[in-house]
């Protein structure tokens, strides 16, 4: 970069500054020793972070956030590969329709997905909450399956699939032995955006609470309006570990392509 | 492949959305039109001609409109700054960028009502150098809600407009100065015109990001609801599951019209599409 850029410099690092100062800002006060949240923090203590572990809420719907998107993402991908495959194999009328069909949870405000889920769903279906629950993670978790699936299988050279199959390979034999290990990463990838994307859910989630059913998001939201200790800021370090994680993962699998080039 | 195996596939997935949330959005619109067995609009009409409500559609316009200019006045010069840079620097600012953008909104909102509350940083600072005697209320006005969507949104806005960025030729602009035209006229007669698709990528998501978000304005709002509080509060806690799926229809067509436009103008100003 040259010296002309010098003041463009500037601002982008104000910029980065404003974006990643209070995730910084966080991580101090998680760590400070008074049960009002400080910064600079005084003092050091790791109790917020043990008090995690003893707010039996905190586990319980860690447990459930866990298990939804989980579940939730083995479902998705049982309906989201065959779909994304067929989608980018197949030609026909109605293509273009159906492929934003798949794409539209993304679309749709989650609060009114979330509350048409609970008057159909809930309310007049009669499915348990948890159950609810699941289906409204699986519809938030298809279109990101479908959608890394589909660009990996656009990257993958078709010509490969014709010749397993002109060597006498079935289609679905072709798909498990060639097809599958070729869009692996793109695969794992498209998982871990999309169990990203389960956990963090707040818009659909709120409204699918009762007796033991929960998400993680959803109680801390409840513990925020109720007590403003630290508490929150040990559990946000703790998202933020996992989120980083997860996020380099992606990165390495699949580069940043996916984010830049939607 | 044999349009029958073609079916197969797409059949789970397809039946599977349209059960679960096609069926039930529908079923939502339709019920709007009918209270106690009767066709009426009255919900609407309520929406419309009610100065509570007015107001909160006027907080959600203005605060979605506000987040989106912030957002392109930060996002332009950062996104421009960051396609510039060699290909490691662009990896690692594009991480960046992109570590808030995944990490959750609770976090996210949290930390604001760490800096903005009432004993927030903030105040601590302004009140340490003597420049205020009280302190300010910033936490739980749309003040507080523009910081903290601008803040979600604005690594969405950067992303999408280094994606096209990249693209453009950098020799154009030398090409410009070669010829004589001045860095800064260069730089708005051939770089903007460019990214106007990415332009419109970005704010169509910013915008209809902010007008339907519930997390952000949940936390930083206190009692300034946008509609998306606005319809949680019907149906979870007033139990007016009539008003509520007004405000949900509402919200749907609202989204809807507006990608349709943005995807016109799109369209419109990149013929190659």
């Amino acid at each position: 970069m040259k010296d002309k850029h010098r003041g463009l410099a500037l601002f982008t690092t104000l910029v980065f500054i404003f974006l990643l100062g209070p995730l910084v800002i966080i991580i101090g006060t998680s760590f400070g020793d008074s049960s009002v949240l400080k910064f600079p923090p005084e003092g050091f203590s790791l109790k917020w972070y043990k008090n995690i572990f003893e707010v039996d809420m905190f586990m319980e719907t860690f447990k459930v956030t866990m298990g939804v998107a989980l579940l939730g993402n083995l479902i998705a991908l049982l309906l989201g590969v065959p779909a994304a495959y067929a989608l980018s194999r197949g030609h026909f009328r109605g293509k273009e329709l159906l492929n934003s069909i798949f794409i539209s949870p993304i679309l749709i405000p989650g609060v009114v997905m979330g509350f048409t889920m609970l008057k159909f769903l809930v309310v007049q279906l009669n499915l348990p909450i948890y159950t609810s629950l699941l289906i409204g993670h699986i519809v938030l978790m298809l279109p990101f399956i479908i959608r890394v699936i589909s660009s990996s299988l656009s990257n993958f050279d078709y010509s490969v699939e014709e010749a397993s199959m002109s060597l006498g390979a079935s289609r679905l034999k072709t798909f498990f032995t060639v097809v599958l290990p070729n869009i692996r990463s793109g695969l794992i990838a498209g998982v871990l955006l999309a169990f990203l994307e389960s956990f963090n859910n707040v818009d659909i989630s709120v409204f699918m609470t009762g007796p033991g059913v929960s998400t993680l998001p959803i109680q801390m939201l409840t513990y925020v309006e109720n007590y403003f200790d630290p508490t929150i800021a040990a559990i946000s370090v703790l998202l933020m570990v996992l989120t980083g994680l997860l996020m380099v993962m992606i990165e390495r699998l699949m580069g940043l392509s996916y984010f830049t080039n939607k | 492949m044999k349009k029958v195996h073609l079916w197969l596939l797409l059949l789970p997935g397809l039946l599977f959305l349209t059960i679960f949330m096609i069926i039930p959005i529908f079923m939502t619109i339709g019920s709007t039109f009918y209270y106690e067995g009767e066709f009426t609009v009255d919900g609407y009409v309520k929406l419309l001609s009610d100065p509570y409500m007015l107001k909160i559609l006027g907080t959600t316009l203005q605060v979605s409109f506000v987040t989106t200019l912030v957002c392109i006045l930060l996002g332009f010069p950062t996104a421009y700054y960051i396609s510039k840079t060699k290909a490691r620097t662009k990896g690692i600012l594009l991480m960046l960028a992109l570590f808030p953008l995944l990490t959750s909104a609770i976090v996210r909102s949290f930390s604001w009502m760490v800096i903005l509350g009432k004993n927030g940083l903030v105040n601590q600072f302004l009140l340490g150098i003597g420049l205020i005697d009280d302190p300010l209320k910033i936490l739980y006005t749309p003040t507080a809600m523009m910081i903290g969507m601008i803040h979600l949104f604005l690594p969405l806005m950067i992303i999408s407009l280094v994606g096209v960025m990249e693209n453009i030729d950098g020799d154009l602009l030398q090409a410009s100065e070669s010829l004589g035209a001045s860095r800064w006229k260069g730089f708005m007669s051939i770089i903007v015109p460019l990214c106007v698709p990415g332009l419109i990528v970005g704010s169509i998501l910013v915008f209809v990001g902010s007008l339907t978000a519930y997390t952000t304005p949940q936390l930083l709002g206190g009692k300034q609801r946008v509609i998306a509080t606005f319809l949680y509060q019907n149906a979870m806690t007033l139990n007016d599951w009539y008003m509520a799926s007004v405000i949900a229809t509402v919200m749907i067509v609202i989204t809807f019209i507006i990608i349709g436009l943005m995807n016109r103008l799109a369209r419109k100003l990149n013929p190659k599409g």
